[in-house]
């Protein structure tokens, strides 16, 4: 099986080493990875501004990158909703619908493509669970409060198998982070207060770290737990499941 | 809109000025989103209603035509008079003429957001007549001269100290008294009076029945009705979309409207609207303003199925944090956000960018009106319209630059993390944003490809 690891760019950027434990817990299940040199961005950022009609050269990027992959995988649930939803590159539509079909979020991966049912993980924390809207809510990682349907979700399903992990209970189970993309700086002062909402249901819950399946949240979330000079850490998913 | 506003994202910043009340607002709401996801768990079939809701309405929206002919019909036969109005304009100037035939300068008017959206209260004030709004939240903001902030809880960012006051300055209750239950009873007593005075009535449409020509009215005061039924003349003014093609499919609407709306398994009372009793007259007013508009807007059709619960709003985490009135229209919240721009794009470009996209707002809505998506499709309408603002315009073509050419990304993003560790103040100021109540995340010496290039050698 030929695993594309695609690595968004603020990843890249900012936290390599969300990339270095996704690559290494995909290898670890035996994937045979290769990350594709050059690539760059989906082109989200740009998309949920309202310049959508700029992402050809990100889309032609992303399609020559991965097209001759089995499956391609990223740690960012954000990241796969939009190349789900918006790849498309004109003379290259059968790469791209392809590339559509074959891309996944990681934890979705693990549990859907590889059926993963025990991890050699550990990690002795309370742990909070934050359900980043398009993993959840796009992808369906995981079922939404606001629908009459039975329970289920793929980061906790992966997490219980962490030894030592303990899993904190929220009082809103599902509310959007605040960070949405360019919203962050164009509506800061929302943006902001959602964050310090979510972080402070997270702590009086009892959260060491938080973690989720988008590390942009979780770059929003660090960012304001910094400001306030918290011990409450933020760690993505692939940092926890790949731990020792 | 005469005037020109601040932008949703100004008015959120002044509104989270007072933290102690943002949360008030959250909390407040969210209990109403408690109280909705309660009664929907309490119907297994939850799911299912909201997915035949939403095929009804596709199917009037589909038949549109035929079906407001035949609503017209119906009514006509059962002694209604019916009037059709183009734009709001039309409208005022309808319901204005019907008051002057009647001589009168005061009347009562039940909650309608419709004529919130023709602004029929000024214009009426304009030729000198008074409406009292009698819906009591409504009748709150009147009195404060604000407009409501929600579609169904107009007054829901006031607390009931400051209505206390408003009650104390207008209706003459003793100061410092903000119990609700003595409030309540106050406003009844001053309604009371309008209600028995009033010869004319205006009401709003929840549901027109094109099989019978009859209007259902939805109201937890009954205050449409007392309006209605002491009045000479009842006016009912409702948008081209209201109509339901069958008395039967109210079984699905009521089930789904005040369980989506605020938790109740029904409202305190579904006044059906058939024919005027005699001597009265019963006048009809038929409003397109723009709504034929959306209809022939593919992406934004489905948002005419509308049946104006709130409950978008209710879960809306920006909502929540911003306050009605920052949504700067008669509609606010999600729905407000992709109505508006159908009304005028320029002025409400703000709107759709007043989200993350969470997509909570499209889960929750009872006719499964693909909100989240209308917005980002809105977004690029918006944009393409030349509506984006040019510092915007042009940070996104310089982002795009450099996300479109790997050797510069590289470059830019080596050289910026740089710039990051060496010169933190370049990017550590009140210039960013980001920064302003947030750290920037700490810019690492080598990126994931470097990494690899080194760790994983071809």
């Amino acid at each position: 099986m030929k695993v594309g690891l695609f690595i968004p760019c603020y990843i890249d950027q900012f936290y390599p080493q969300v990339g270095i434990a996704t690559l290494s817990l995909l290898e670890k299940l035996g994937c045979d990875v290769v990350y594709p040199q050059g690539q760059t961005c989906c082109g989200q950022p740009m998309a949920n501004s309202g310049f959508e009609h700029l992402t050809h050269g990100c889309n032609e990027l992303f399609v020559n990158h991965f097209e001759n992959f089995d499956y391609i995988v990223a740690p960012s649930g954000s990241c796969v909703l939009h190349i789900k939803d918006h790849l498309h590159v004109d003379g290259k539509e059968q790469a791209a619908t392809h590339i559509r079909q074959r891309i996944y979020e990681l934890a979705e991966f693990l549990t859907d493509v590889l059926k993963v049912d025990n991890l050699k993980a550990k990690f002795p924390h309370k742990v909070g669970i934050h359900q980043a809207c398009h993993g959840q809510r796009g992808l369906g990682l995981a079922q939404m409060s606001e629908l009459v349907a039975a329970p289920f979700s793929k980061p906790q399903q992966l997490l219980n198998m962490v030894e030592g992990l303990e899993l904190i209970e929220l009082k809103r189970s599902d509310e959007c982070c605040g960070f949405g993309g360019t919203f962050c700086v164009f509506e800061e002062a929302v943006s902001v207060k959602m964050g310090k909402d979510r972080i402070a249901d997270h702590v009086n819950n009892g959260a060491e770290y938080i973690t989720g399946n988008d590390v942009s949240c979780l770059m929003h979330l660090e960012g304001i737990l910094r400001r306030q000079n918290s011990n409450v850490k933020v760690l993505h998913i692939a940092e926890i499941l790949n731990s020792i | 809109m005469e005037h020109q506003h601040k932008e949703h994202a100004l008015l959120a910043e002044d509104f989270n000025a007072n933290e102690p009340r943002v949360n008030w607002h959250d909390e407040t709401l969210w209990w109403i989103r408690q109280k909705r996801d309660k009664i929907a768990w309490s119907i297994p079939e939850w799911e299912e209603l909201r997915e035949t809701a939403s095929r009804i309405k596709h199917n009037v929206l589909g038949n549109l035509h035929d079906y407001l002919l035949e609503f017209e019909r119906k009514a006509q036969e059962n002694g209604a008079i019916v009037h059709w109005a183009a734009n709001a304009d039309e409208h005022n100037k309808i319901v204005l003429q019907l008051l002057q035939e009647q001589g009168v300068k005061r009347m009562v008017k039940s909650k309608s957001m419709l004529t919130e959206e023709c602004h029929l209260n000024p214009y009426l004030a304009e030729h000198g007549i008074e409406v009292v709004d009698t819906d009591l939240g409504e009748r709150i903001v009147q009195l404060a001269k604000e407009p409501p902030s929600h579609i169904v809880l107009p007054c829901i960012h006031k607390k009931k100290e400051e209505i206390g006051e408003l009650f104390h300055e207008h209706l003459g209750t003793p100061a410092g008294n903000a119990d609700p239950k003595f409030l309540t009873a106050a406003a009844r007593q001053h309604l009371r009076k309008e209600f028995i005075q009033s010869r004319v009535a205006i009401t709003g449409v929840n549901f027109a029945v094109a099989e019978t020509g009859e209007m259902v009215v939805c109201t937890n005061e009954g205050n449409a009705d007392m309006g209605a039924h002491l009045a000479d003349v009842h006016i009912a003014c409702m948008g081209i979309e209201k109509i339901i093609p069958q008395r039967k499919h109210l079984g699905v609407f009521l089930r789904l409207l005040a369980r989506s709306a605020t938790g109740q398994p029904i409202t305190t009372y579904s006044s059906h609207f058939r024919s005027p009793k005699a001597g009265q007259q019963l006048h009809i007013v038929l409003v397109d303003n723009g709504r034929s508009r959306q209809l022939g807007r593919e992406d934004f059709r489905n948002s005419l199925k509308c049946i104006r619960c709130g409950a978008c709003m209710n879960t809306c985490p920006v909502y929540r944090r911003s306050g009605g009135h920052s949504y700067h229209n008669a509609i606010a919240g999600p729905i407000g956000a992709i109505l508006a721009p159908n009304l005028d794009m320029k002025e409400y470009a703000d709107l759709p960018f007043a989200s993350t996209l969470c997509g909570s707002c499209s889960n929750v809505c009872p006719v499964k009106i693909d909100i989240h998506q209308q917005l980002y499709k809105w977004r690029q309408v918006i944009t393409q319209e030349g509506h984006a603002k040019k510092t915007k315009a042009a940070g996104m073509h310089a982002m795009n630059i450099v996300l479109s050419k790997p050797g510069l990304y590289k470059t830019a993003g080596g050289v910026g993390r740089w710039v990051m560790r060496t010169f933190p103040a370049v990017v550590n100021n009140g210039m960013n944003p980001w920064f302003k109540q947030r750290e920037m995340p700490a810019p690492p010496k080598q990126s994931f490809a470097d990494w690899y290039k080194k760790n994983r050698p071809e």
